[in-house]
């Protein structure tokens, strides 16, 4: 599998990262040496080996359905790069 | 030393400023410093031993990798795109540290988003290697790592995904462990691949790690991945007997690609483990060679994920000028990620995009398993197994910087431990070429208090680990 110029526009708009066409030049052939590397694996047959997703055997942990964290609205939003009373301000969306 | 009032904890921690102040601004190993926190720490820490209420670490001034939030602390992860954050909460390891009176001296440098093995991807600048000031610390966590050589802390954090403590430590000259996976909590650690991320103490000795896994593990509720185990005291096995010991070498980490000095400084570290009574048994690892091309799917997928929180809106970097949200998104995260974290960002976003799920991903989490049974199949041969760290000593700042995948093969002892969620441990073994060379050791799950031993009792024998760089 080789990449070409539009696959690594495509997959940087997935990504939503902006690309100018001069990154994507340089991206494409760093991005296909790792491709490369990673086709390493198709060499191995891995038919009925079940997939591992984690080290550990283990479920997920339920807990009781109540409040654990408290109101911290104004800290939290003291990172943001804008809000106003109270609301995270993102450019207009709906016209 | 502070328990028996020889000296104090504002006094150590002066002390270290002040060679922070001296060393730092050539080394690069911190990116933020607070003195007047730190110092109000100290303070705390004295009146806490006054009062006879002191542990192990009360006083004692630890550098913090940048990847832990730390309330009030600038917490960057490496990044532009967090260049500006002030963490509005504790991370679940800087939580136990204060909990015992430990003092945070600062947040050291690494590789952004811990994604790097020379810390020269990070936002912040290279950081120099003690033992050769034209060299890599290794990384991602070269600050920690550089902090530790050059004797700017008593003891610092790192992270592993990959190799992350054990290469740095090796690169530098000191002792690191990456603890089995869910041990430490991840809460507050700026996650990279989740799957894969653990946290542990990089320092001068076996003995030091030990104090500080007891105050770093621990069930963490608010980590998913946090196991529920009985507490255990590191310590405990520090001054057991090696007799009987069973030393596995993998053939496939003596094999093409380790630098020949290195081997040889190596296996001289195994026959003094040999000498202290260990046997030593032949093993294999089979599908080493494939850790590398598996570790390249799963933690670029996991950290597309992961890093896509970073959009402007909540916090970190936003673009100054754009025409819409879209625009807003990827231009913001364009600015805010270096190159390398761009890469990794889009080779998972490819692997895991329709119609290369199966191919790429859920092939590399069948041959993840393939790699953990490798382990299990060679722990019943042996109890313990040894080989080289990382396959060099330090290379040159610039060398491996424009060729990522050149750069990913340093980890090609180390990758294949995080895929299983075992522990790996560094320790100093000797130099080659006057470069530290690093001795890897991997344990069981869970066999923490083993490694420890049998790294404590190589230390009683050997001082490799209290050997300092020049003009330090």
């Amino acid at each position: 599998m080789s990449l070409n110029i539009t696959d690594v526009k495509r997959i940087a708009h997935l990504a939503r990262i902006e690309v100018s066409d001069l990154d994507a030049e340089s991206y494409l052939a760093k991005l296909s040496s790792i491709i490369n590397l990673i086709e390493q694996m198709q060499a191995v047959d891995t038919t009925g080996i079940t997939p591992m997703s984690h080290s550990q055997d283990v479920v997920q942990r339920l807990r009781e359905d109540v409040v654990t964290e408290t109101d911290q609205r104004e800290l939290f939003q003291s990172v943001a790069p804008a809000v106003e009373n109270g609301l995270y301000l993102v450019p207009r969306v709906i016209e | 030393m502070l328990a028996a009032k020889e000296i104090s904890s504002v006094e150590m921690t002066r002390e270290f400023l002040k060679r922070i102040a001296l060393h730092n601004p050539e080394i690069n190993a911190f990116i933020t410093l607070d003195e007047a926190k730190t110092l109000t720490q100290a303070a705390v820490a004295d009146q806490r031993i006054a009062q006879g209420n002191t542990t192990p670490l009360t006083g004692i001034p630890i550098a913090q990798k940048d990847i832990f939030c730390a309330k009030g602390w600038r917490t960057t992860c490496g990044s532009k795109m967090l260049a500006n954050f002030t963490a509005p909460y504790d991370a679940g390891v800087i939580e136990r540290f204060d909990a015992v009176g430990a003092v945070n001296l600062g947040k050291t440098n690494m590789d952004e988003f811990a994604m790097g093995s020379s810390n020269e991807t990070s936002h912040f600048g290279n950081v120099q290697n003690p033992w050769d000031r034209a060299r890599v610390p290794g990384g991602s966590s070269g600050g920690s790592a550089a902090a530790v050589a050059a004797r700017l802390c008593a003891a610092a954090t790192g992270t592993d995904t990959g190799g992350s403590i054990r290469q740095p430590a090796s690169l530098c000259g000191f002792s690191g462990l990456k603890p089995t996976y869910g041990l430490v909590s991840r809460y507050g650690m700026i996650a990279f691949a989740s799957s894969l991320d653990q946290a542990g103490p990089m320092a001068k000795s076996c003995g030091d790690m030990a104090l500080m896994m007891n105050v770093m593990t621990g069930f963490d509720e608010r980590d998913s991945t946090s196991l529920n185990r009985e507490k255990e005291d590191y310590t405990r096995d520090l001054n057991r007997p090696l007799a009987g010991l069973k030393v596995g070498l993998p053939k496939e980490y003596f094999a093409e690609g380790l630098d020949g000095a290195v081997g040889k400084v190596v296996q001289e570290a195994i026959s003094e483990h040999r000498k202290l009574g260990a046997e030593i048994v032949d093993i294999s690892l089979p599908n080493t060679r494939l850790s590398i091309p598996v570790y390249y799917v799963l933690a670029p997928a996991e950290a597309s994920s992961n890093l896509s929180r970073y959009d402007g809106v909540r916090y970190g970097h936003r673009a100054a000028e754009y025409d819409d949200l879209m625009d807003m998104y990827c231009k913001s995260r364009n600015e805010g990620f270096g190159s390398e974290v761009k890469r990794r960002i889009m080779i998972g976003t490819y692997v895991l995009s329709a119609g290369y799920y199966d191919a790429y991903y859920l092939k590399a989490q069948q041959i993840r398993r393939l790699i953990a049974q490798d382990f299990t199949e060679a722990f019943k041969k042996c109890d313990i197994i040894m080989g080289p760290t990382a396959p060099s000593t330090a290379f040159k700042i610039g060398e491996k910087a424009d060729d990522p995948v050149s750069m990913y093969l340093q980890d090609i002892y180390t990758i294949a431990v995080n895929l299983a969620g075992l522990p790996g441990m560094n320790i100093p073994a000797g130099f080659a070429n006057g470069l530290p060379v690093g001795l890897q050791i991997i344990g069981n799950y869970f066999d923490e208090a083993r490694m420890l031993n049998i790294g404590h009792a190589y230390q009683q024998v050997t001082d490799w680990h209290t050997r300092m760089p020049e003009g330090i």
